[in-house]
């Protein structure tokens, strides 16, 4: 029988074996639909934030200006500029559910796959600082000092990495152009970890619910998983295009709105919300090198989970404690959401820095529960 | 219909797809020999701590007691709703108290004229609008500045050239470019309809410097511009009372308009992408249950041999 061309051809050949014929597991559930969204995000801004580079100028005096001059002068600009902004969170929604699903079921046995896309978020998250800085609002520019000052907490370096990331003694138009320039560049180098990312997944295939082994009960992806994907970017667009269609700023900070001020200081300094829950537990910490240790090990932390969750079961929907332990653990993240959205005093205090405990100490008793659950199943 | 309902909403989200995974999770499960009683109290408890979060919520979103500032109250604005326009003639009459009253000290930078053509004039009205300021163009053959008409490309005119000129002439204050105003502040067009209707007697207690007034919707209630919307202020070319309520609904319907001048284009295009998404997610959810029909209605047979 004559092989099909799409399996001959070189180039054909590698989007059939990413496409068309990679074995999937049978059983995978809606919650595996969000890497492929992911990637559809991933393009969305790639593509909007051509267009807006396009009519966008790196420069203090103009980069808020030439924001207003999309809206307002560019054919269709307003939706591009809409697009782009919450594209990014919904970029950050998709990141986070597909993060929670390889949590619960325990995806990060895949430790190649887990730790690559450990790296990805990292580097999305410094992408989403970068341009958040772009518009040269009041918001974007004290963001971007309170944020680049946090590295002058490393002792003897600290002022001046800050400096030399600054480009200058403060946030001026050198980091502006050189915020724009990394933020346009690094895209694309998390395509090229994307791409290490889906190399190093279709080593070994998907994980699944059961967590058991997927090679006794595999099905092409197309047609199965490459048309429910496609219903899945269908109702994600619809969802972004309700947000943004109905209300285009809803996620947005008022502040960012007026020109950047160096002089004046807004009452409440926060960024977007896809990182107000790292940003409480920043805050949370007395003292200022160990908020950014705290900050940066919230999410380095992840890193670790393959090596601390050692258990019989893979997936956590046989571990009914560690059910309500993850539960309580999102319910923990969305708290220290709504924390760090609020001024810095009593009660938000306090009740951050209960929860930065509770945070932490999720990655503690999990692993512990794991072992003792599987103790009282398997003693006999 | 209630399977549907159940199915949509996503009650097994969770679990894995097939009949015989979720035969061995049960097999698993640890709760599946939890009496009836305890199952429910435990939902309870559940349910108890949603509703008394969600309660806790409610009530901190409605009275904002946390704040220290008054929240300007909600008004119900006819372009509010995920189907209704801009009222073009408040727009217009908002334009007229723009350039009759706020114009005077604040800018608006990023709208033109050409902005008002088919929104609230027609060009014709535009351009007499235009020509009735002078704008310093240049420089001419000679080399000098000149003045002359505005045109439909020009910019609303600065009531001051720079912003030391505006402090200067406002006893220290600067009065903000009114273009993004609307945005730029929390409640929106309800902030600035609070804002220019709320002046009142200074509480008790307030000390007020020279050339401050007080307004509790301003931030911390010292505000450099006086009260300015007054009954009657100014007249409508359409002959609408111009009562100081009036005035101010305008005047917030006009900035809105301003900071958005794609608020009806949005709307329009809302209506046509859920026409278009809503069937092409029906189509996709059908071929989709189409695809799976075979991997979802198979049985799997374990024959041992012999």
């Amino acid at each position: 029988m004559k092989m099909p061309f799409r399996k001959m051809s070189p180039l054909l050949k590698m989007f059939n074996n990413l496409l068309i014929d990679l074995p999937s597991p049978s059983n995978i559930s809606a919650w595996w639909n969000f890497g492929s969204l992911l990637g559809l995000c991933l393009m969305i801004q790639i593509i909007t934030g051509i267009f807006l580079a396009m009519h966008y100028t790196a420069h203090t005096n103009m980069a808020f200006d030439s924001v207003i001059h999309i809206c307002r002068n560019v054919n269709n600009g307003w939706l591009i500029r809409t697009t782009h902004a919450n594209g990014a969170s919904f970029f950050f929604i998709c990141i986070y559910i597909h993060i929670g699903r390889g949590i619960y079921y325990s995806s990060y046995y895949l430790t190649s796959t887990w730790t690559i896309g450990v790296l990805i978020l990292f580097t999305t998250m410094a992408t989403a600082f970068l341009g958040y800085v772009l518009p040269w609002g009041q918001m974007s520019f004290w963001g971007a000092t309170v944020i680049t000052n946090l590295l002058s907490a490393i002792p003897y370096l600290g002022q001046t990495i800050v400096q030399w990331l600054w480009g200058g003694f403060a946030v001026d138009n050198a980091t502006l152009t050189r915020f724009f320039t990394l933020h346009f560049l690094l895209p694309f180098l998390i395509i090229a970890m994307v791409m290490v990312h889906l190399m190093f997944l279709h080593q070994t295939g998907s994980s699944n619910p059961l967590g058991v082994n997927s090679n006794i009960d595999k099905v092409p992806f197309h047609p199965y998983y490459s048309y429910k994907d496609i219903f899945g970017m269908i109702i994600m667009l619809m969802l972004l295009y309700i947000l943004i269609l109905t209300n285009p700023y809803f996620l947005g900070d008022p502040d960012n709105f007026i020109p950047a001020n160096p002089l004046v200081t807004p009452a409440h300094i926060k960024p977007e919300w896809y990182f107000l829950f790292a940003y409480a537990i920043l805050r949370s910490i007395p003292n200022k090198l160990g908020g950014v240790l705290a900050l940066v090990f919230s999410i380095a932390v992840l890193l670790i989970m393959p090596m601390i969750n050692k258990k019989k079961f893979q997936s956590t929907q046989f571990y009914p404690i560690n059910k309500t332990l993850f539960w309580s653990f999102l319910s923990i993240i969305l708290l220290l959401t709504w924390i760090g959205a609020r001024p810095v005093e009593d009660p938000y205090i306090n009740a951050g820095q209960i929860l930065t405990i509770t945070y932490f100490l999720y990655f503690i008793i999990n692993p512990t529960i794991h072992k003792i659950w599987d103790y009282i199943i398997f003693k006999h | 219909m209630a399977a549907s309902v159940g199915r949509i909403c996503g009650a097994g989200l969770l679990k894995s797809n097939s009949a015989i995974s979720l035969n061995q999770i049960s097999s698993f499960s640890t709760t599946r020999e939890w009496s009836r009683g305890r199952k429910l109290l435990l939902a309870t408890i559940g349910a108890l701590t949603g509703g008394a979060g969600a309660l806790a919520f409610a009530l901190d979103q409605s009275v904002k007691a946390s704040d220290l500032e008054l929240h300007a109250p909600k008004n119900l604005w006819s372009h509010n709703g995920f189907f209704n326009s801009l009222d073009h003639a408040s727009v217009r009459r908002g334009y007229e108290v723009y350039k009759q009253v706020c114009a005077a000290c604040h800018s608006m930078r990023f709208v033109a004229y050409r902005d008002l053509v088919g929104v609230t004039h027609t060009e014709d009205q535009a351009k007499a609008e235009a020509e009735e300021v002078q704008v310093t163009d240049g420089p001419d053959d000679t080399g000098a500045m000149f003045q002359r008409p505005g045109k439909l490309s020009d910019y609303f005119p600065s009531p001051y050239p720079n912003e030391e000129a505006a402090r200067a002439a406002n006893n220290g204050a600067f009065p903000p470019d009114l273009s993004y105003i609307v945005p730029a502040r929390h409640g929106g067009e309800d902030y600035v309809f609070a804002l220019l209707t709320g002046y009142c007697e200074a509480p008790a207690g307030v000390i007020l410097r020279d050339g401050q007034y007080y307004n509790p919707y301003f931030p911390g209630g010292a505000i450099s511009m006086a009260q300015s919307l007054f009954n009657e202020v100014i007249e409508y070319s359409d002959g609408t009372p111009a009562t100081a309520s009036q005035l101010a609904k305008d005047v917030a319907t006009f900035l809105r308009w301003t900071s958005e001048p794609e608020h009806d284009d949005r709307k329009k295009m809302f209506i046509k992408a859920m026409g278009m998404f809503t069937i092409l997610a029906a189509l996709a959810y059908y071929l989709k249950r189409h695809k799976f029909t075979v991997l979802k209605s198979r049985k799997i047979q374990y024959k041992p041999k012999n």
